[in-house]
């Protein structure tokens, strides 16, 4: 693994001032630190993907298949038929800029093809070249040129250099969407076997058991039940929760980087709390134990593959509705993209909370609501008893997950959440969240080891924000709603500002919930001490 | 993409990080090869009982288990891993016992 530099060797690097060089002339260049691993062939094959071959991303032969340029060539007519919305976004951009300095991967490497505008034209030129009368006719003059295998390298390239955020989108006058342009970028790479490990190990998983992780049945139920015993420890009640439960009212579904990875499983433990202080008739499944979807970073196809078995769960166990844990792109999918692909099962309803009565009418497409929703409903209604001094040691902010906001429209409820739970809650400046979120800079897949030099620079953005708050309030937690953001954030604090840690909503609605039977707490979650017990708990926990 | 390593007559292959492609691999002779990339010195009775208690656990569930069951397990702090395995848990302990790397939102 590349190591990366120290942050403020970091920084002056970054130099926003373009080359003189014309942006065709420049060739590609692969540092280390700034791109991920190909994937290896077992993963493909596991979900019949074509060309599962060895590769190495820095050799010079990508051993492509012979006939790779008729493939690709092929593959964007196809997509010009199918997606309209990618035949506009190639013919409509007028190149005004405006979208230029909006995107962390641009402002965090100064690279211009990581201005969404030069990042499409990656791609728009090879259109024009193979589309367009003025492009087969002009070529170049017309800002088209040849498809080539090192144009497809670049293509590569930088389409692994986009979190599919859509921050970009919101500023564009004609709202061409940039990650559509990605997914279909990705798509095209997906045609000639040239996927990236990190994204195609989670494919495979998910396929073949059910989750990213590759978690086993037996394995999700021990980590579950791990997460009761630690719950009894901290509360004396021991929340007993089901597993594929046939009747049961509701399913259950979170990323599986929930019950895997800290600081998630706090998260996890907090929806178990919370949902048995409800007396909530629900059930986990160990089948359809994933609420992410990296399938969405290969191809609409592969999306909606691994989506199905959420609804087949339900379908199977004959709930009513589903309820999906703190997961940011699951969102995207499920707002942007899953009424068009599958009818939900006949035998679920609009969601109605069976505590509240309130009905869900946004969720009548799809039956499944965001589990944010439904606790701020909860609380709305006034049927939790909360204590949000236990969060007192906390000064929290809030990042919006691009996915939850851009893509679903979600943000109210979070923030009406952690003002109920916590007493100290300051939000970054108004241009760094909610719509116009930064991005964390790891998500669409690409929050693997061997990239982390260009995740740092893509979370530079997001981290200076943070940086922010910190210094002006204080601030030492740093909430999201996404299980990417939870495991990626981390690593981002400790480089850029690593006196903030990070959590999920539902790790501090479990510690404020007062649960019916509990013992006196004298720790939160993490085991640490509750303000004011600190001479109650044992140092050494 | 996989390559290959020779060690005291035992042949590896092992991936882009390291990591032995399969856990059928794993032979005592792999934790001694990778100790010094792993900056460990000598191999102590603390190394051994995490590699055998995450041995244990993936045979018999499939995947590494959290750090969180680890800790409880093997009765150390995570401060302690990390003083034995210096490049953490996962991608320490783990790629010297053999296991494969967790993916996903992790």
């Amino acid at each position: 693994m590349a190591s990366v530099p120290k942050p403020n060797e970091l920084v002056k690097t970054i130099n926003h001032t373009p080359p003189e060089t014309w942006w065709m002339d420049k060739k590609v260049e692969f540092r280390p630190g700034t791109f991920c691993n190909a994937s290896r062939p077992q993963y493909l094959e596991a979900v019949g993907l074509p060309f599962a071959r060895e590769w190495r991303v820095t050799e010079d032969d990508w051993k492509l298949p012979s006939n790779w340029k008729e493939i690709y060539i092929n593959g964007i007519k196809e997509r010009l038929e199918r997606f309209r919305t990618f035949k506009v976004f190639m013919d409509i951009c007028v190149r005004c800029g405006a979208c230029a300095d909006k995107c962390h991967f641009f402002i965090g490497s100064g690279d211009p093809k990581n201005m969404p505008v030069l990042r499409a034209e990656l791609l728009r030129s090879i259109y024009r070249r193979y589309f367009t009368t003025s492009g087969k006719l002009l070529g170049r003059t017309a800002g088209a040129r040849d498809l080539t295998e090192e144009t497809f390298k670049e293509l590569w390239y930088y389409f692994f250099q986009c979190t599919e955020c859509r921050r970009c989108s919101l500023f564009c006058p004609y709202g061409i969407d940039t990650a559509e342009i990605t997914i279909i970028g990705r798509e095209l790479i997906n045609l000639l076997g040239c996927n990236i490990d990190w994204i195609m190990g989670p494919v495979s998983n998910c396929y073949r058991v059910g989750n990213h992780l590759g978690i086993q049945p037996h394995a999700f139920r021990d980590m579950i039940e791990f997460f009761c015993d630690e719950i009894e420890g901290v509360t004396g009640v021991r929340p007993e929760p089901s597993f594929n439960r046939k009747g049961a009212e509701i399913l259950f579904v979170t990323p599986s980087g929930d019950v895997f990875a800290d600081p998630g499983t706090y998260t996890c433990m907090g929806y178990l709390m919370l949902f048995h202080e409800l007396g909530l008739d629900y059930t986990w499944s160990t089948y359809a134990s994933e609420g992410g979807n990296f399938g969405f970073f290969t191809s609409h196809e592969m999306a909606k593959r691994l989506h199905y078995k959420i609804y087949a769960e339900a379908e199977r166990l004959g709930v009513k509705f589903i309820i999906g844990g703190e997961c940011g792109h699951m969102w995207r999918l499920l707002h942007q993209y899953l009424a068009t692909w599958w009818k939900p099962p006949k035998n679920l309803e609009v969601p109605v909370s069976p505590i509240t009565g309130t009905r869900f009418e946004h969720a009548k497409s799809t039956k499944i609501i965001h589990i944010v929703e439904f606790t701020a409903d909860l609380i709305k209604h006034g049927k939790l008893k909360l204590d949000p001094s236990r969060n007192d040691n906390l000064i929290v902010t809030f990042h919006d997950s691009c996915n939850v906001s851009r893509g679903m429209g979600m943000f109210e409820e979070p923030r009406y959440v952690l003002k109920n739970v916590c007493n100290n809650f300051y939000d970054m400046p108004p241009e760094t969240i909610r719509e116009q979120t930064f991005c964390c800079g790891s998500g669409s897949g690409l929050n693997t080891d061997e990239y982390m030099e260009m995740r740092m620079r893509g979370g530079m953005p997001r981290a200076n924000a943070v940086r922010h708050v910190n210094e002006k309030y204080g601030v030492n937690m740093l909430a999201c709603i996404c299980a990417i953001d939870r495991a990626v954030l981390t690593p981002l604090m400790r480089y850029w500002v690593p006196d903030v840690q990070v959590c999920g909503l539902h790790e501090l609605v479990g510690n404020a919930l007062i649960m019916t039977g509990e013992q006196t707490r004298t720790t939160n979650l993490r085991g640490e001490p509750l303000p004011g017990m600190e001479e109650e708990t044992d140092e050494d926990l | 993409m996989a390559s290959t390593i020779e060690y005291k007559g035992k042949v590896f292959e092992v991936d882009e990080d390291g990591f032995i492609s399969s856990f059928d691999q794993w032979c005592p002779e792999w934790v001694e090869y990778v100790k010094k990339s792993e900056g460990i010195e000598e191999l102590t009775e603390a190394h051994w009982k995490i590699i055998n208690i995450l041995q244990d656990y993936y045979k018999k569930h499939g995947i590494a288990p959290m750090v969180r069951i680890l800790t409880k397990l093997t009765g150390y702090k995570l401060k302690e891993i990390y003083e034995l395995f210096p490049s953490g848990p996962g991608k320490g302990a783990c790629k010297m016992a053999g296991l494969p790397k967790p993916t996903g939102c992790v």
